[in-house]
């Protein structure tokens, strides 16, 4: 019986030493219609740590990144062989069916890079499907947890602060709250404004993942651009982190603030705009942006609470983004 | 022999798969039962919820159509949400003919229960509370269904909201009946909407009983056609413990029922006493706005039929207490600032207008007098009542 088991295992170790040429990506599971258990049946990666994207998968990097609890982020985009997403100007790039978009959230733990989650957004003959893989602690396996987890976690911010945070992996339902538009599931991040550094769209381009380089009139700034304008950094953070909820489809519609980068009418920004159904949220202010008085803001306001019936965003966020506060706060400031 | 093979197939791909009730009791891991249990439900399901006490850390929702939450009894199964971490609100539905009834909903961070572009949905003997009562650090709206279509709100209870108890924003063609709102700081709001019956319920200790209210920048405008009536609004003397910055912080304490901008509203035999400032208050929007759009007066009021008790006694506004001097003791308990068009008030009661000309004049520019009445007999019902969907009736019988 021992033997047996150890002949068994040699062949084990055999086959996977013999396997050099991983399969590809599992386009039939990206496209079935049931929710798939382990991150890993869809190949994505070539190894089981998550960290090596496999063939047709392209990693990519937005100027503008959603703050996620200081969490450093890893994307990828997939888009089935012989296919191409289409650009369209500055916006979202339109993804054939088949095409799938992967990001992985994880610290620096103990000097290493540690995984918690992975999430998937696939792109299904009847729209987007966006679900959340929690990695194991032995860093092997991501399992699928449609209702979502907390994960304690210590770890060292980029400022080099101590934080520890009960980190929210979200639920299925929390996927589609920030990235429904009229009700469906749409991606966010990758719009081609969005995408302008380290040459990625030429390279996409080039690569056949897009059908041509778009022509971009109003890129969004890369976060931390101290030569960019005040303005366009604040705008361009709120577009990344509240938009996709506050827009006129989007999951915060009914509020009246909607804080996309095209939005160009004060009042649906905030500005001495009065809040709708902000509740305790107000925090006794007046108005979503008080020009000229930072402190007297309800965004500022929610942006450094931590009370879920106060904070903005409602998901996604368990930790003040320091930085985040001190950018907008500055753009208010300065408002006449 | 084809024929029946293909009515066979036919029956195969029509007939839908068997509804199934999915049971969740209290326990360890509640939070991700319960969660999962409305990811993985299939339209049709029942997920019930098990008689006792669950205690949740973050906020549940739902997303899939025609699924009934079911508990025990509002007060056997109880949601408590005393430790959430995440969310704005204890339980969001976002899907359409949903239907939540018999369970309860303690102390959750942001609002109770929020329905948003969620068409038909039920609210049925729902108890949603802050066990604390009155405070500023309440969640704003214990039932809140917005930007929806068909909303049916029964024989629920609500207590303890720091903004409204049952507030429903932006939707159409609503009813509200049969519930109970106490010390909320609003009993209960319908805002910005179109089409609602507002009836049957008792409003008791709450800062402002019931309001039907229209506010700018807001995406959907034009507020009308709202109907209150049959319902006992009773010493609404909470002092108005809103956080500052919210339309109902605005709300003078001792409040029966307050009319604000908004067009086509029926007031009517309603039971109305006891409330300090006023029985029944129409004003228009009093602070400045941009908005194009927007429609700052009441207009189309009427108001008939109601029975008056004592109400004015303690005005809560700039100069009432003044007023109620000169008065003798008490304002009348319809009052009016002024600026309305085409309001008619058939209670026989003293009617108060403030005597203002413009939406947004200053109270202190006010010119108080006794108004009469519209002359009775008059036609105030003109509003058809709201008939909603038989499924969303037959789901709660």
């Amino acid at each position: 019986m021992r033997l047996l088991v150890s002949v068994c295992a040699i062949l084990g170790l055999a086959v996977s030493v013999g396997a050099r040429e991983p399969e590809p990506v599992a386009d039939a599971v990206i496209l079935a219609d049931d929710l798939p258990r382990l991150l890993s049946d869809y190949r994505f990666f070539r190894d089981d740590a998550g960290w090596q994207p496999n063939g047709g998968v392209v990693p990519y990097r937005l100027n503008m990144p959603l703050f996620s609890d200081y969490a450093e982020k890893y994307r990828f985009i997939y888009v089935p062989p012989g296919q191409q997403a289409k650009a369209d100007g500055d916006g979202l790039l339109d993804f054939p069916v088949g095409s799938a978009l992967i990001k992985s959230f994880g610290y620096q733990l103990d000097g290493k890079p540690r995984l918690l989650e992975t999430r998937v957004l696939l792109h299904r003959a009847d729209g987007w499907l966006a679900l959340p893989y929690v990695w194991n602690e032995e860093q092997t396996e991501a399992r699928l947890k449609v209702a979502g987890a907390r994960i304690p976690v210590r770890f060292t911010d980029p400022a080099g602060r101590e934080r520890s945070t009960s980190y929210a992996v979200p639920n299925k339902n929390q996927c589609k709250e920030c990235h429904a538009l009229s009700g469906a599931v749409t991606p966010i991040g990758p719009k081609a404004r969005n995408l302008t550094r380290d040459g990625q769209l030429p390279a996409f381009a080039r690569l056949g993942l897009i059908d041509r380089e778009p022509v971009i009139d109003y890129r969004v700034p890369l976060w931390g651009e101290e030569t960019a304008s005040l303005n366009d950094r604040a705008r361009g953070y709120l577009d990344v982190n509240c938009a996709h909820c506050h827009n006129v489809d989007g999951s915060a519609s009914n509020s009246g603030l909607f804080l996309t980068y095209e939005e160009a009418m004060p009042v649906r920004i905030g500005i001495n705009k009065r809040p709708v159904a902000a509740g305790r949220g107000s925090g006794s202010h007046d108005f979503d942006i008080a020009p000229g008085d930072a402190d007297g803001s309800i965004m500022i306001y929610r942006m450094k609470s931590l009370d879920p019936g106060i904070s903005m965003p409602e998901v996604g966020r368990s930790l003040v983004h320091d930085e985040g506060v001190e950018l907008l706060s500055k753009w208010i400031a300065e408002m006449d | 022999m084809i024929r029946n093979l293909l009515i066979a197939t036919a029956l195969c791909l029509s007939a839908p798969t068997l509804a199934k009730t999915i049971t969740v009791a209290p326990g360890a891991d509640a939070q991700e039962r319960i969660q999962e249990a409305l990811i993985l439900a299939e339209p049709g399901d029942v997920v019930e919820l098990g008689a006792g006490r669950f205690d949740l850390v973050d906020g549940l929702s739902l997303d899939v159509d025609r699924v009934t939450i079911r508990g025990a009894g509002m007060d056997q199964t109880v949601l408590n949400f005393a430790g959430q971490l995440g969310a704005g609100e204890g339980l969001l539905v976002t899907s359409d003919h949903v239907v939540l009834r018999d369970f309860a909903i303690e102390d959750s961070k942001g609002d109770g229960i929020k329905s948003k572009g969620a068409d038909d949905i039920v609210y049925y003997k729902i108890r949603v509370e802050w066990t604390r009562g009155p405070h500023a650090e309440n969640g704003a709206y214990a039932i809140y269904p917005v930007e929806s279509r068909n909303v049916l709100v029964d024989s629920v209870i609500t207590i303890g909201s720091s903004d409204a108890g049952i507030y429903v924003g932006q939707s159409e063609n609503i009813i509200v009946r049969n519930s109970v709102a106490r010390y909320n700081v609003a009993g209960i709001e319908i805002e910005n909407s179109i089409g609602a019956d507002v009836h049957d319920n008792i409003a008791v200790n709450n800062t402002g009983g019931i309001l039907v209210f229209d506010l700018p920048d807001i995406p959907k405008q034009g507020g009308r056609n709202v109907r209150v009536f049959d319902n006992i609004v009773v010493d609404n003397n909470t002092p108005n413990f809103a956080p500052a910055g919210n339309i109902v912080a605005e709300v003078p304490t001792g409040m029966g029922i307050m009319v604000m901008s908004h067009y086509e509203v029926e007031v009517f035999e309603n039971r109305l006493a006891e409330n300090g400032t006023g029985n029944i208050l129409i004003v228009s929007y009093t602070k400045e706005q941009n908005d194009p759009k927007y429609n700052p007066k009441p207009i189309g009021v009427r108001v008939f039929d109601n029975i008056h008790g004592r109400a004015g006694y303690k005005p809560a506004f700039p100069g009432g207490e003044q007023l109620k001097a000169a008065f003798g003791g008490a304002i009348p308990p319809i009052i009016e600032d002024g600026t309305g068009e085409k309001i008619l008030i058939g209670d026989d009661v003293a009617i108060l207008s403030m005597g203002l000309t413009a939406p947004g004049q200053p109270l202190t520019e006010a010119r108080p007098s006794i108004v009469a009445g519209a002359s009775a007999p008059f036609e105030g019902r003109k509003l058809k009542q709201i008939v909603l969907p038989e499924a969303m009736e037959a789901a709660i019988r």
